[in-house]
């Protein structure tokens, strides 16, 4: 075996991973707890012959990532919380005109400047609904080493096959952590590169039938094209036809919502047996995975379902479970996001109930299990 | 069909514009300029923000990107970078390039990266429907100065030249030939460029400042606009009511972005990795 394990940060093993995703464009703007990705790939990418720049702020890193992703580069930008606001702009951008970009939004205390520091999972609805408009969105988030690096990739395959921005989650603590990790043999890694559509001279850059994959072309490729951040018709030209605005957004809605299955991802620990289930992500999600094995000690018959995939949210899986669990504790670091989910999906016969904290601190394994045991009371 | 005719999308017209605006010349003129270098349609990209102008790239039968308000630029950036040997061409309104893009366009100058920027700078918002820009005249009423504007304009070229912008003209939409000259001369420059189009927009501007048509409007911009020299020997109370136009800088001697990227940081970094290597890191 040629593999090493190798001590990392968490910043730098997504920036790894997106360079094995092939990840050959990199814009962004130092912020505190991101900072890593961008300095990593201003040393790395130019031995590659790649291109690197620091823009002036976080709508132009955006802005300057789709334009390269428009000439056929794969594009990454990493930011925080403030930087994330920012790029709501463009994120609407890259929605709406269809452009494959990913995003690594490593979380610290909010609102606002907030707790530059501190780690937090407080943009998790901002994440979904940031940007203005109705829109479908691709939202991963890891929670150890290793699958930082799985996820990275992911997001650049998903981003590529659908045509979408995707936001890769992160949390102050896994990103700024260092932790063992073997990293893959590149030859080991699926990269999925997006097919040049076949174009004729009619450019119907948007033309294609309900859940069908985009057959977007990129700049360059021989045809003149038109792209727009406008509602369009299928020349990609500005138009407020009703009917085909209507067309257009079912077209982007249904891109993702028909093909939850190639999207939706998640691990579950110990939930075989499980009475009581914790809905978790990220940080949270490690100090549950603890907290299952100290309630098991106790005869609490606890389980996890760690979402890697939080939008779209796995909705489906949880109802399946909830046929048979019918306690769900929800725990994340903020004042209730992704518990307003778990709830809305949640049958009535289920009883919900969410530990949250947004003060900068993790939870740690004994407080999840003191919920787990108030919970089973 | 006409030589510039080629770079015209007819099949998106009619244009958004009122009768008589000065966009159309600059529609014109900037692909009379791409007929002169003879570029290829799909080796050109014109990119564009939010106003009247940003919807000149839907008229280009070129690869066109119509974007974010004064974001134009950003995505150009982008753009060049990834693809150096593209001629990068970016429009946009005084609105969109100095006041929601202003941050944008003294990077992109301060960077010098090879993009060719037309900014047509009609001192108003007009797509909105009339309100003050950075560029509009003091004193002049529009709908959101009523009392008159009290805000001391910029003078966007020499905002630029000041950003170290290596390429920087002035003209009119009164003067096609110097500026379809002086259009050419920015596409053939390497750096970034600039050329400021003063242009007439007497429905939402003029309308309300006793210049309401096309004649009146271009006279007073043409009883504005001077030769350098001329302007050299104005008091500075005479400057007040003046610009001069023509090529106002022009370094052709500094690096572009991108040729210094590939020719400074790409090597450097190459050699780093190969020292990284010997030394089995």
């Amino acid at each position: 075996m040629s593999k090493k394990r190798e001590v990392l940060q968490g910043n730098i093993i997504a920036a790894k991973a997106a360079v094995a995703a092939g990840c050959n464009f990199y814009a962004g703007y130092p912020i505190t707890p991101s900072s890593e990705v961008a300095q990593y790939m201003s040393a790395e990418l130019p031995k590659l012959g790649y291109d690197f720049i620091q823009m002036e702020d976080e709508i132009a890193s955006l802005g300057a990532c789709i334009g390269a992703s428009l000439s056929g580069k794969k594009a990454l930008t990493a930011t925080s919380g403030p930087g994330f606001s920012l790029m709501q702009e463009h994120l609407g951008m890259a929605v709406i005109a269809e452009i494959p970009v990913v995003i690594i939004n490593v979380m610290r205390g909010g609102p606002s400047t907030g707790l530059p520091t501190k780690p937090a999972q407080a943009d998790m609805l901002q994440a979904r609904w940031g940007t203005h408009g109705d829109h479908p969105i691709i939202a991963l988030y890891p929670a150890f080493s290793d699958e930082i690096y799985s996820e990275t990739i992911r997001a650049f395959n998903l981003s590529e096959k659908f045509w979408t921005p995707v936001i890769l989650m992160m949390d102050e603590v896994i990103a700024k952590a260092h932790e063992d990790i073997e990293i893959p043999d590149q030859k080991e890694i699926a990269v999925f590169n997006g097919a040049d559509h076949p174009l004729d001279e009619d450019l119907n850059i948007y033309d294609r039938q309900i859940g069908e994959i985009p057959p977007r072309v990129d700049f360059f490729k021989g045809y003149p094209i038109h792209i727009d951040s406008l509602e369009h018709d299928r020349h990609g030209w500005p138009t407020t036809d009703p009917a085909l605005v209507d067309k257009m957004q079912t077209l982007r809605m249904q891109k993702i919502y028909s093909r939850l299955d190639e999207i939706i991802k998640f691990k579950e620990y110990r939930m075989e047996d499980a009475e009581i289930m914790i809905f978790s992500f990220g940080v949270s999600a490690r100090a549950a995975i603890a907290a299952v094995d100290l309630a098991r000690q106790q005869g609490i018959k606890a389980g996890l379902f760690q979402a890697l995939t939080i939008w779209p949210f796995p909705e489906r899986e949880l109802k399946e479970r909830f046929k048979r669990i019918k306690k769900v504790l929800t725990v994340e670091m903020n004042m209730g996001q992704m518990k307003l989910e778990v709830e809305r999906v949640a049958t009535d016969d289920v009883n919900t109930r969410a530990l949250l904290r947004a003060n900068g601190v993790p939870f740690t394994p004994a407080e999840v299990l003191q919920s787990l045991k108030e919970f089973v009371k | 069909m006409r030589d510039y005719e080629r770079y015209i999308r007819y099949r998106t017209f009619p244009t958004p514009w009122c009768p008589g605006c000065g966009d159309g010349i600059v529609l014109k003129t900037i692909a009379m300029a791409f007929a002169d270098l003879k570029l290829p349609p799909d080796d050109i990209i014109v990119v564009s923000g939010i106003g009247c102008s940003g919807r000149m790239p839907t008229f280009f039968n070129t690869n066109t990107l119509h974007v974010t308000h004064g974001r134009a630029l950003t995505f150009a950036t982008g753009i060049k970078l990834a693809r150096p040997e593209k001629t990068v061409v970016v429009i946009s309104g005084d609105g969109d390039a100095t006041a929601i893009g202003g941050n944008h366009l003294i990077h992109a100058a301060r960077r010098n990266i090879g993009i060719k920027m037309i900014l047509i700078n009609n001192g108003i918002y007009g797509m909105t429907g009339g309100q003050v820009s950075p560029l509009t005249p003091q004193k002049f009423i529009t709908e959101t100065t009523p009392y008159g504007n009290i805000e001391p304009k910029f003078m966007a070229s020499e905002l630029l030249i000041a950003a170290k912008a290596s390429f920087v003209a002035r003209e009119t939409v009164l003067r096609m030939h110097p500026l379809r000259q002086v259009i050419k001369k920015s596409f053939e420059h390497k750096g970034f460029s600039v050329v400021e189009v003063i242009s007439n927009c007497h429905i939402n501007l003029g309308r309300r400042n006793k210049l309401k048509d096309p004649i009146t409007m271009t006279k007073w911009i043409a009883s504005r606009s001077v030769t350098q020299a001329e302007y050299d020997k104005l008091t500075s109370e005479e400057k007040a009511h003046k610009y001069p136009v023509g090529i106002l800088m022009e370094d052709k001697e500094r690096l572009e972005y991108s040729e210094l990227y590939y020719k400074h940081i790409v090597p450097a970094a190459k050699e780093a990795a190969a020292k990284q290597s010997a030394e089995g890191k």
